[in-house]
Formats: structure tokens, sequence, C-alpha cells
């Protein structure tokens, strides 16, 4: 057990902060949530600096034009960009987390040819059409269909919570192209370029008030074969690879946000003079201990990751604790803030406007990815081996 | 950075486990003998549970803070009792702790009401006052067992004002130490009691079914494990920072460690219990003991309030 960085990894860095210090005064300031086409642009100009600096997919294989870094260099690049408060780069999330990765493990080297350098330049936006209205939880219920029709197949269907759609240039699709076989055995993951006709969105309102999702209606859509990536009717296991892709990095974004609020959170008890209820003090202190504790649970993750293990489903527990208990620090920030959080609009220098938005943003973290109570299940089935 | 066990330290880790399952069976959780068995702290001693720290020009095996983590682990798992970190942090100072031979017990002075743990068995006392560490023959301390223990196994008499020691040291190590490794103890109790847990709602049925498939069953169990795993991971983080300092702050790393591990602990006692359902509540099945070793831990170097407060101050 070591919790030292190696003289390598510290001159990483070193120098990863002196780059960030050095453009980050440079960026033009984010634009506003609702202003997608703005959103695009500022994530991906953002991803082709990272890229041309070297720590565009540092994670990835160098075959395919990463740096195959270890999990401990992509552990450091994200903590120190969530430190630096860079630009988060939602849009080329998709393609460098689940789509890139997934075609780089089980793509053609036509469709690798095709999709990976531009996911990495961040020339290329992915969204992702996995739910349906019919399949939340259920995922491998969905019922959107392909059906062979010469070279193509013709996809009807609706999606729903495709993210960032309206600007997304491809979707990772799941589909089923076998509805007599058991649900999980008839899907397959296609690329579907976005501008491919019946492909029609129509914008989700969240209650956040944005529009961040859409929903994906599919009405007689071609998609050709050669779209197809893995085998026909093994989707859905090709659509799991990109879950182990992460490496115990997954949320580590999150996390250090969280860290940093936590010392906000103190630093605003003490401007409202509420640090001298030891109730509340002590409350703060809890928090801090689990979010030390979920960053030494990362340090673990990230070390089976670098030792060659998968960390999977180690993730849920991971994933549960982080997002639940984002609910809690935002509570917290509530209580501080009384009515001044009533509104998304910043009082003063109060900053409440963000972390209004935060309390209700850390509702959908609790929900995405498998809801709280989904990853209680897979705990206790896979991890604990409790009976189905 | 790999915050991961060693190959060694995983069999360092199954040794002691092998030793306390042979030596400290769960069979002999059901006795009624409170008094020490000397010949299993002995064995103790020889397994290096208490001279594991010690630098090897000091008898000692000279290894750190992260092996000795693993070993408590084992120790709470098995409820092995006695005063198991006491007598670890006394090796530095008294001969004869390292090996086994002589049972140390330790008492923080500012606590109200006084209770001394084991006090017939001791045969030598630390006393934390303040930022002190001293040294007492615990036969000089006038003490009045007291009936009915809440922990059975961990007899408390109730002493008078404590005669005046003999110094040993200062007290911050021993503080901090003694909460690294109850915090270690804690896990080894969440995770004993989830072990059982597990074992107990796959096999009882009820509704035609193992109640494990029942949802609301299998949520408090995956509850379980994340406190376990969590808690861990803090104990493991702050033995390595104990190991090398300037990696981070060990003190909040300790505090983090005996404040989650505490609630680890006491938290999954209690959902063991009603996962049991009535035979929760019956001495004969052990995760009562469990529960009461936990509040006992509790009281021990900071509880879960004094850990709290100590995180917010470092904030």
């Amino acid at each position: 057990m070591d919790i030292t960085y190696t003289a390598q990894e510290t001159a990483f860095r070193d120098q990863l902060r002196a780059w960030l210090a050095d453009v980050l005064p440079k960026l033009p300031p984010a634009p506003p949530g609702h202003d997608w086409p703005a959103r695009r642009v500022f994530d991906t100009t953002w991803q082709r600096m990272l890229y041309d600096a070297g720590y565009g997919g540092l994670d990835w294989p160098v075959e395919y034009g990463g740096r195959g870094a270890s999990p401990v260099q992509q552990l450091i690049l994200l903590e120190e960009t969530e430190r630096a408060r860079a630009p988060y780069g939602v849009a080329n999330y998709v393609g460098l987390k689940h789509a890139g990765p997934t075609i780089a493990a089980e793509g053609t080297p036509e469709q690798k040819e095709r999709h990976l350098g531009p996911i990495l330049r961040g020339d290329h936006v992915w969204c992702q059409g996995f739910s349906e209205p019919s399949s939340g939880s259920d995922l491998a219920s969905l019922r959107t269909r392909a059906v062979r029709d010469g070279d193509d197949y013709v996809l009807n269907g609706q999606k729903i919570w495709t993210s960032h759609s309206l600007v997304a240039d491809y979707c990772e699709i799941l589909v089923r192209t076998d509805p007599d076989a058991p649900k999980h055995k008839g899907l397959s993951w296609l690329i579907l370029p976005m501008d491919t006709p019946g492909v029609r969105l129509r914008p989700l309102r969240t209650i956040m008030g944005s529009t961040d999702f859409a929903e994906m209606f599919l009405d007689d859509v071609r998609v050709p074969m050669a779209n197809r990536v893995g085998a026909e009717n093994d989707g859905w296991r090709v659509g799991m690879v990109t879950l182990s892709f992460e490496r115990g990095t997954a949320f580590t974004g999150e996390l250090v946000n969280s860290m940093v609020l936590v010392e906000e959170l103190a630093r605003l008890a003490r401007e409202l003079t509420r640090w001298g209820d030891a109730g509340l003090r002590r409350e703060i202190g809890h928090l801090a201990a689990e979010y030390d504790a979920l960053w030494a649970l990362t340090l673990r993750n990230v070390s089976e990751a670098a030792a060659g293990s998968v960390p999977g489903i180690g993730n849920s527990v991971f994933k549960l604790r982080l997002t639940e208990l984002r609910t809690t620090l935002l509570e917290l920030f509530a209580r501080l803030l009384g009515r001044a959080g009533l509104t998304m609009s910043d009082l003063d220098d109060l900053g409440n406007g963000y972390y209004v938005e935060e309390r209700l943003r850390a509702i959908s973290l609790t929900i995405a990815g498998g809801t709280s109570n989904i990853q209680r299940n897979i705990i206790a089935e896979r991890i604990l081996g409790l009976p189905k | 950075m790999h915050l991961l066990p060693t190959p060694e330290q995983r069999e360092l880790r199954s040794a002691v486990r092998e030793i306390c399952e042979s030596e400290f069976p769960a069979e002999r959780l059901s006795g009624e003998d409170q008094r020490l068995d000397r010949a299993l702290w002995r064995r103790l001693g020889e397994m290096g549970v208490f001279a594991l720290r010690l630098p090897e020009s000091d008898g000692g095996i000279g290894l750190g803070a992260a092996d000795a983590v693993l070993v408590f682990e084992e120790l709470g798992r098995a409820l092995v009792p006695g005063p198991l970190v006491a007598t670890h942090l006394a090796a530095p100072y008294i001969a004869e702790a390292a090996t086994g031979e002589r049972i140390v017990g330790l008492v923080d002075a500012g606590g109200v009401p006084l209770l001394l743990e084991h006090h017939g068995d001791l045969d030598d006392l630390l006393v934390l006052d303040g930022d002190r560490l001293l040294r007492l023959d615990p036969a000089a301390v006038a003490a009045r067992p007291l009936d009915r223990p809440l922990d059975p196994w961990t007899p408390v008499a109730a002493a008078g004002a404590l005669p005046e020691g003999e110094f040993v040291a200062t007290a911050a190590a021993t503080r901090r130490d003694g909460a690294l490794l109850t915090a270690a103890l804690q896990v080894g109790i969440a995770a004993g009691v989830l072990d059982r847990s597990v074992r107990y709602v796959s096999e009882r049925e009820q509704f035609g079914r193992p109640v494990g498939a029942f949802q609301a069953v299998k949520h408090t169990a995956a509850d379980m494990l994340v406190r376990l795993e969590l808690a861990r991971a803090a104990v493991w983080a702050a033995a390595a920072t104990c190991d090398a300092p300037d990696a981070g702050d060990a003190a909040r790393a300790v505090s983090t460690a005996k404040l989650l591990a505490g609630e680890a602990a006491t938290k999954n006692s209690l959902a063991a219990v009603q996962l049991h359902g009535g035979m929760g509540f019956a001495w004969e099945v052990d995760v009562h003991l469990f529960l009461k070793r936990s509040w006992l831990h509790d009281t021990c170097f900071g509880d879960a309030d004094t850990h709290a407060e100590a995180l917010a101050v470092s904030l």
C-alpha cells in the first residue's frame, strides 16, 4: 500500500498545471447552458486544445491516437482540470467515453479509421440512443426495431434522454434486430448519422428548465449494415464493453468538484456567521470525511485498474454513494442560503445561482446511468451474490 | 500510488485470519468466561500482532501502519477480545508487551465516568492524560468491577481518581494510532456482520423463497457493503498516509477513518440484527456481540462527534 505519487507522475502533474495556467485565462467565457450550438463550439474547441497539447484521449491506446497513459495519469488529468475549473466538455463525453472506446474495441478497421481520429480532435460530437420510453432500468427490453432491407437496416421506434443530440453528428444506438430471441440476445449496436432522413428530435425539458436532452423519433431510417459495430444480435455485450473503459476514474470530475464545494460550504457558513452552530459544523465535517473516503476509494479503484483488473461492478458502490452524497451536500447549501435559494439568479456575492442549479442537477445524477436502487440491486446480486 | 495490499500484505492478512479461525473460532463467542486467555495472547504475540510496527532493531518486525490495519481488521472480524490496540501501542514502551507476555490496557483520564476495561487481567495500564502518556501499575488503581457489562467479553470496572503515573511519552502518536487501529477493528466488525447477514438471508426462507431475494433485503445489504467499502478505503488511505506523512494530512485522514469505520460497524450491526429478524435479538446468534463491541469501540480514541469536529476545523 502506497499513497505517494512517483516522480514521473508528479512531473506529469506539474507540466499539466503549467499548461492549464497558461491556456485557461485565454479561453472565452462559457456560453449559457441553453445555447447548444455555442456550447458545441466551446466544448469542441476545448477538446481540440487538449488534443493538440497531448491531453486529448490521454487514456486511449497509442494506435488510435491516444497516449496510452496509465490510469493514475488519467486520474491526475481529471483531478487537475477540475481543480483548475477547466471546461468539462460535456459535448465530447459520449464520443470519448462510450462510442469511441466501443469502436476501438469492437469496430472494423474502416470504422476505426473514420471515427476515432475525429472524436479525439473534437470534430465529431456523439450522442447516445439507448433508453426508450418503456425501457429505462430494464434497458434490454428496448423495442426500436431494425429490419434488414438489402444492405441497410430500416429503423423504426423512439429513443429518449439522448443528451445533447440537438448538436450531435452521430448517435450510438441500440436496436432490436431479432424480436424472437431472449431480450439480451436480439440487440445490435449501430452508428447512426444524425442527418439521416427520418430522424426527428424533440427537445425534452428537464426540471432545471434546460434542454440538455431530447426525444428522438425514428421513422423508416435507413442505416447501412456497414455501420453495425460487432456481430448482429451481439449489441448488448458490445454496449456493455464501454462500462469497463473508465478504469476506475468514472465521476472523478464530480468528486473533485464536490470536494471543492465542501470547502466552499465551510467558507459560506463562516461568512453567514453560522459556523458557531456545532451541529451544522459536524455535519460539514462528516461530509468532508465521506468525500475523503470516496477519494480513497477512487485511488483504490484506479490501483485495481492499473493492476489490470476491470473495476466494473465496484463502480456501483462508488456511483451510488457519490451521487446520493451530492444531494446531501446541496441540501446543506440550501439550508445556509435559506430564501436566497429561491432563485437561480445570483444575489450579491452569494453564488446562490450555481448552488440552486446544482441542487436540481444533483438529482439527475442519482438516476442517470442506473438509478440508485438499480445500483443497489447490482451490488446485492453481483457482488454479494444474493438470489435473483 | 497503489492503494491495495501487496502480495506480502495479503499473505499476512490470510495468516492472521487463519490463526483467528483456529485459535478463536466463532463457537468460542458463546462461552461465558470473560477472563482473557493468556495462551491466546501469547499466540497473538508470536504472530507479531503486538510487535508489528516495532523496529527490527528493537526486536520487532518493522512493518508499518498499512500492515497493522490489515491485521486489526481480521482481529475485529473475529471479535477477538481484549486490549489489542493498547498492548500493540505499548510495545515500544513496555518490555514483553510485544511478545504477548504482558497484557497492557489503556484508559483516557479525561473519560467521565472513568471505566477501565479488563482491569482484572492487566499487567500494565497506560493512561492518556491530556498530551501525556503515563504508565501505572493496575494493582495501584482502585476500581470496582461492574456487573452486567454491555459487551459480555469486555468487563469494565469503575475507577476513582488515578494515582500519578510514570511519564512514558507525549500522547499525540498514541491517540492517532489508537484511533486508526480501532477504526480497523471496526471495519472488521462491519465486514463480519455483513458476511453473517448474506449467509443468513440466502438460507432463511419465508413466503416460499430466500428472504435475500426480496429487494428491501437486498438494498439493506447493498448499503452495508457501501458503508464497509468506504470505511475500508478510508482506513487504508489513513494508514498509508501515516506511513508517508508528506503525502497528506494524517490527522484528518485518521479522523475520517475513525468516523466512517465507527458508523459502518454500528449501522451494519444494527442492519444485521434487522436482517436476522427475531433471531437477531436472540443471545444464541452472535450478531449482538458485534453490535456491542462496536458500541464499545465508538467510545475509544475519540467518538464520532469529536472526529467530525476535528474534520470541520480542518476545513
